[in-house]
């Protein structure tokens, strides 16, 4: 899904959280939105995911206004997820399956196996990893055209971060399906992402092709980051 | 396993780079299939549009050929690849003669050092 994001602020009592945001996001493509916290990428995403209203600007989602009719086609996993402690691994993904059109039984369960998650473990006995782990199976158990993950590695161990790594590389389709991904971690997307926007106090800093700001720029993502961002 | 790539510089470059170095070595055979484009970017850890493009570039370059469905191979032509090997070693030696430069070895020094490798290599 094409994602076209055109002069968007949001402001909150007194400051502003986006303070005029325009970017594209191709269709078929993993895009990083990079930048620290309180940078504005959490509101971006929670923007464009539908669950909250821009103060001006506009997002297009395929070519249609944000709201309640593009909401149903993407997957947002916010940063702290919104899954019941009560409820085991596998009743969780049912209940979920009953919200998304399209859920793919068969796809759950395999990638359930490959994140080594237990169908019966409870939600609320699970460690941080494990339950971003869960994020990403959810996300991937349905065929979105837009997944937007507002920084799937914060605080989640190394082995986790790779087997999320790898699904998504494994897992995302080029044809049609677009993957905006915030992180402050940049040195682990680095092989991930194709195109990168960094953000700086509410405001695109620089944006572009991975690989044409690594040669422009003579430095890897992290570099790029430490210089226009910090 | 993924592959280490040098964050610091085009990764479709490094991955160029790499099916170049696998045929030279004879990894890669002329005419050989190579992994589809999603294979291979699992393998190496890398985005497969980033593979795509690395794909494209290749073949660009005469380097790989892609046939429509059916996926893509090392050029058939021997001579390709002993160009790629000729331009891999000529750079090779341009490095190592401006790191003995810059140590100020004499010829003859260096001379006892290049028989003293290749008696190495000769044992191994």
């Amino acid at each position: 899904m094409r994602v076209e994001i055109d002069n968007l602020w949001k402001r909150y009592r007194g400051t502003a959280a986006l303070r005029g945001v325009s970017m594209d996001f191709e269709p078929g493509c993993v895009t990083g939105v990079l930048g620290e916290n309180g940078s504005g990428k959490s509101t971006l995403f929670r923007i464009v995911a539908g669950v909250t209203h821009a103060s001006d600007g506009s997002v297009r989602i395929d070519g249609q206004p944000v709201g309640s009719e593009t909401r149903g086609k993407a997957a947002y996993l916010p940063e702290t997820d919104s899954f019941y402690s009560w409820m085991s691994v596998e009743e969780q993904l049912e209940f979920l399956s009953v919200f998304y059109g399209g859920w793919d039984v068969a796809k759950s369960r395999e990638l359930l196996d490959f994140m080594r998650l237990t169908p019966g473990d409870k939600i609320g006995e699970l460690s941080q990893g494990q339950r971003a782990r869960l994020k990403i199976v959810a996300a991937f158990s349905w065929p979105s055209g837009l997944v937007v993950m507002d920084e799937p590695f914060n605080g989640i161990d190394p082995p986790s971060r790779r087997r999320i790594l790898e699904v998504l590389m494994q897992e995302y389709r080029v044809d049609s399906q677009s993957i905006l991904v915030s992180t402050h971690m940049v040195d682990e997307v680095e092989g991930l992402v194709e195109h990168v926007v960094y953000l700086r106090e509410g405001q695109v800093a620089i944006s572009g092709r991975a690989d044409d700001l690594r040669q422009e720029k003579g430095g890897s993502l992290a570099d790029i980051f430490e210089e226009v961002v910090l | 396993m993924p592959v280490e790539f040098d964050p610091t510089r085009p990764i479709y470059l490094q991955i160029m780079e790499a099916v170049k170095k696998s045929a030279v070595r004879g990894t890669h055979r002329p005419g050989v299939q190579l992994p589809s484009v999603r294979d291979m970017a699992t393998t190496m850890g890398v985005n497969p549009n980033t593979m795509a493009r690395a794909y494209q570039e290749l073949e660009r370059e005469g380097f790989i050929e892609t046939r429509r469905g059916e996926g893509s191979y090392v050029t058939g032509e021997p001579g390709r690849i002993d160009d790629e090997r000729k331009r891999l070693a000529e750079a090779a030696v341009q490095q190592f003669s401006e790191q003995i430069r810059d140590l100020g070895l004499t010829r003859s020094q260096t001379r006892s050092l290049l028989e003293r490798i290749d008696e190495e290599a000769e044992r191994s």
